[in-house]
Order: C-alpha cells, then sequence, then structure tokens
C-alpha cells in the first residue's frame, strides 16, 4: 500500500499585512500621546459624577497636596510669556535656554529665589532637590501664588485673548482651611469661578 | 513588487544571467518591536481625562444693594464638621430644632426630602443650600457634598457656600462642639 503522502506546507505567514496595521496603530499612539508627567505631590482627586471635561488649553492647574501648592500652567507659550513677567517683577533674569527649559516643565513648586537654580538641573536632580517646598503664600497681600496666577492670567490674555481658567486639584484628605487660603488668594483677584479637578465615579441613578 | 537585481553588472564575455532572489523579508522581529512600542505609547497615554466640577462664589467686595431676600424656612444649611460628618438644619437654628447629624451616605434622602417639602410649604419655591465647611472637613467632605447637590438637583439656586470661619455662628458652633464634630 503506498502510503498518502502528506504536502509539507511552509510555517511562515506573510506578514507585511500585520506589519503595516501596528505601525499605524503606532503612528496614531504618538501622535496622540500627551506623556503622563510623574506628580511631585501624590494626589488622589475625590470622584463625582459630573460630566465636564477639563479644557486642554488657557487653563492654570492648583495642586493642593500636604499643605504645599504647586502651579501647572498649560501652554509653553503661556509658561515662557509668565516666567518672563514674574522675572521683572522679582528682579530675575532668565536667558533663552531657561526660558525654554522652563516651557517643557509641568507643575512646579519653586519660590522665585531658587527659579533659577531649579530651572537649571536635570529631572533626577529636581525630584531629590529640597527645592520644591510649594509656591509661597503667605499672609502678604501680593504673595507669590497671587502673583503666579496674576501674571499666567495676563499672559493669557495677551496671547491668547482669552480669559484663562482656574481649576484646583486637591488631595481628598486635605484639610479645608488650606483649600480656603487658595481660594482666598483667588477671589482677591476677582477670580469667583474655578473649577475643581475631579475623577470620574459612575452617575447615580 | 519590486526587485531587487543581484548579479554582477558585468558585460564581460558571454551574457551573465542575473540570478533571481527572494525579495520576501522576515518581518517578524520589526512587528514584534511595533506591538512592543504600541503597548507602550497605549499605557502612558492618559486616556481618561480628569472631570472639572465649576464652582462659583460669590465676590467679597461687593456691596449688593439689591439683594434677594429668602425666607428662613427655605434654607438649609450644611455644616461640614470632622470625621465626615455633616450637620444640617433648615431655617434659623435654635435649640428646640437640633440640627440633624448625618453621614455622607444618609444625605442625599435628607436632601430630597427637604426639596420636596420646601416646595410644598412655600408654593413652589426652590430651596436654598448654605454650606458652611468647617476648619474640621477635608478637602474631600466638600467636593462629595458640591456632588450630592449636583445628583438631588438642589443647586437650581447656586448654593451659597460660605467658608470664613468668623461667619460660623455661636450656636452652630455650640451645637457642633457638643457633638463632636468640631475641630
Amino acid at each position: 500500500m503506498p502510503r498518502v503522502k502528506v504536502p509539507r506546507k511552509s510555517t511562515s505567514v506573510d506578514m507585511t499585512a500585520m506589519c503595516d496595521v501596528a505601525f499605524l496603530l503606532l503612528t496614531f499612539f504618538i501622535l496622540t500621546a500627551t506623556s503622563r508627567q510623574p506628580d511631585p505631590l501624590d494626589i488622589k482627586t475625590p470622584s463625582s459624577t459630573v460630566q465636564f471635561k477639563v479644557p486642554d488649553k488657557d487653563l492654570a492647574i492648583l495642586s493642593i497636596g500636604k499643605g504645599k501648592v504647586f502651579v501647572e500652567l498649560i501652554g509653553q507659550d503661556i509658561k515662557r510669556e509668565t516666567l518672563l513677567k514674574m522675572g521683572a517683577l522679582y528682579g530675575a533674569k532668565f536667558t533663552e535656554a531657561e526660558l525654554k527649559r522652563f516651557a517643557v516643565m509641568s507643575s512646579f513648586g519653586v519660590p522665585m529665589q531658587g527659579m533659577k537654580q531649579f530651572i537649571n538641573m536635570s529631572p533626577e536632580e529636581r525630584t531629590k532637590s529640597k527645592f520644591e517646598t510649594g509656591i509661597p503664600v503667605d499672609s502678604t497681600a501680593n504673595n507669590e501664588l497671587y502673583r503666579w496666577i496674576e501674571q499666567s492670567r495676563y499672559a493669557v490674555a495677551e496671547l491668547h485673548k482669552t480669559e484663562m481658567r482656574v481649576s484646583i486639584k486637591g488631595d481628598g484628605p486635605e484639610e479645608y482651611p488650606v483649600i480656603r487660603k487658595i481660594v482666598e488668594v483667588l477671589q482677591k483677584q476677582k477670580v469667583n469661578k474655578f473649577s475643581l479637578i475631579t475623577s470620574a465615579e459612575a452617575a447615580a441613578k | 513588487m519590486a526587485e531587487l537585481n543581484t548579479g554582477g553588472g558585468g558585460d564581460k564575455g558571454g551574457k551573465v544571467r542575473s540570478k533571481k532572489q527572494s525579495t520576501r523579508v522576515d518581518l517578524t522581529a520589526m512587528v514584534d518591536l511595533a506591538f512592543l512600542l504600541i503597548t507602550f505609547f497605549m499605557l502612558t497615554t492618559s486616556l481618561s481625562k480628569p472631570l472639572a466640577m465649576d464652582i462659583a462664589k460669590p465676590d467679597k467686595d461687593i456691596k449688593d444693594e439689591n439683594r434677594k431676600e429668602l425666607k428662613a424656612s427655605q434654607t438649609m444649611t450644611i455644616l461640614l464638621g470632622k470625621n465626615n460628618k455633616i450637620a444640617w438644619y433648615m431655617g434659623v437654628p435654635s435649640p428646640n430644632t437640633p440640627p440633624t447629624i448625618e453621614g455622607f451616605a444618609d444625605i442625599r434622602a435628607s436632601l430630597l426630602k427637604n426639596k420636596q417639602e420646601v416646595k410644598e410649604k412655600m408654593g413652589g419655591k426652590d430651596i436654598v443650600i448654605v454650606i458652611k465647611p468647617t476648619d474640621g472637613s477635608t478637602y474631600k467632605n466638600f467636593v462629595d457634598i458640591m456632588d450630592e447637590l449636583s445628583i438631588t438637583k438642589t443647586n437650581i439656586n447656586a448654593p451659597a457656600i460660605d467658608d470664613d470661619p468668623a461667619h460660623l455662628m455661636d450656636s452652630e458652633k455650640d451645637f457642633m462642639r457638643a457633638q463632636g464634630i468640631l475641630k
């Protein structure tokens, strides 16, 4: 009896199509990616059922945790302009390179005296250094947080011709008096409307 | 498909037949790499954007002459105390009708009940909420109560947020101290 010969088939598959799809997806993700930067403050935002998404421009985010305040300005041009204005106010000169470095930073919580030195550090040095003590919010009428918000509002108004929104991103267990102090700074410059950043929660029935 | 001509290009003597080679490249490694990168970018992209809850506070400096009058029985005052406790009362606080102490789980029912009662008693008027976060409360408490207001739709009249410690009435303080929820 003759044995039935099973034809041996090649095991290699044509991967061209798969490769195409993979790179298409890769391109998509690279273009849409806004990489997540590590937050210097470990903030757990409380959840809520609101549906309004945080806008992604003309926004200042005040992160509050452990009694410290960090500021994050959205938009590189805004950050640059704000730092220029702050430098003029506090008598600090920033070079072009420093402005560029600042423009790509995320949130910062450094008093103005240490700002220049802080900008010139590498990201690892920044987290290690004891510079990030939060923006000073003392009882004086024109404290640094007040100035930062004021100058960034000017910058947004000049560059984008619109009103800057202020958001508060607070840590859940943070005690209310700390929040009140920040809100008072906002209200002092007539920012009576602001938003609280929360994470999503399943809508209640 | 394009083909590579890999024969020697010389024209020496007789005709040299160029050898036909396969144009297939092994794409396995390339696909592996591509998917690795895809995974990386998918994980680092923050897909869910955080949400923003809008808060409006009254201007501190403006002395508004044409303020709207409110009936005491129309207002519900919510005091946020420490240990995630809430004390609330309708109208003005008095020893006869002490505030109710509740946790955050029960406040929704009370809000709905009071909203209904005010509507019936006041001839269709909406309830007005006054929120007083005291020093003992946390930020989470404040967000939670604002969220409850929007869930129960008791924020038709914008809720008044009064966080000035000087505005906390003595009777309110006494009650909260007695209940151990004042800082």
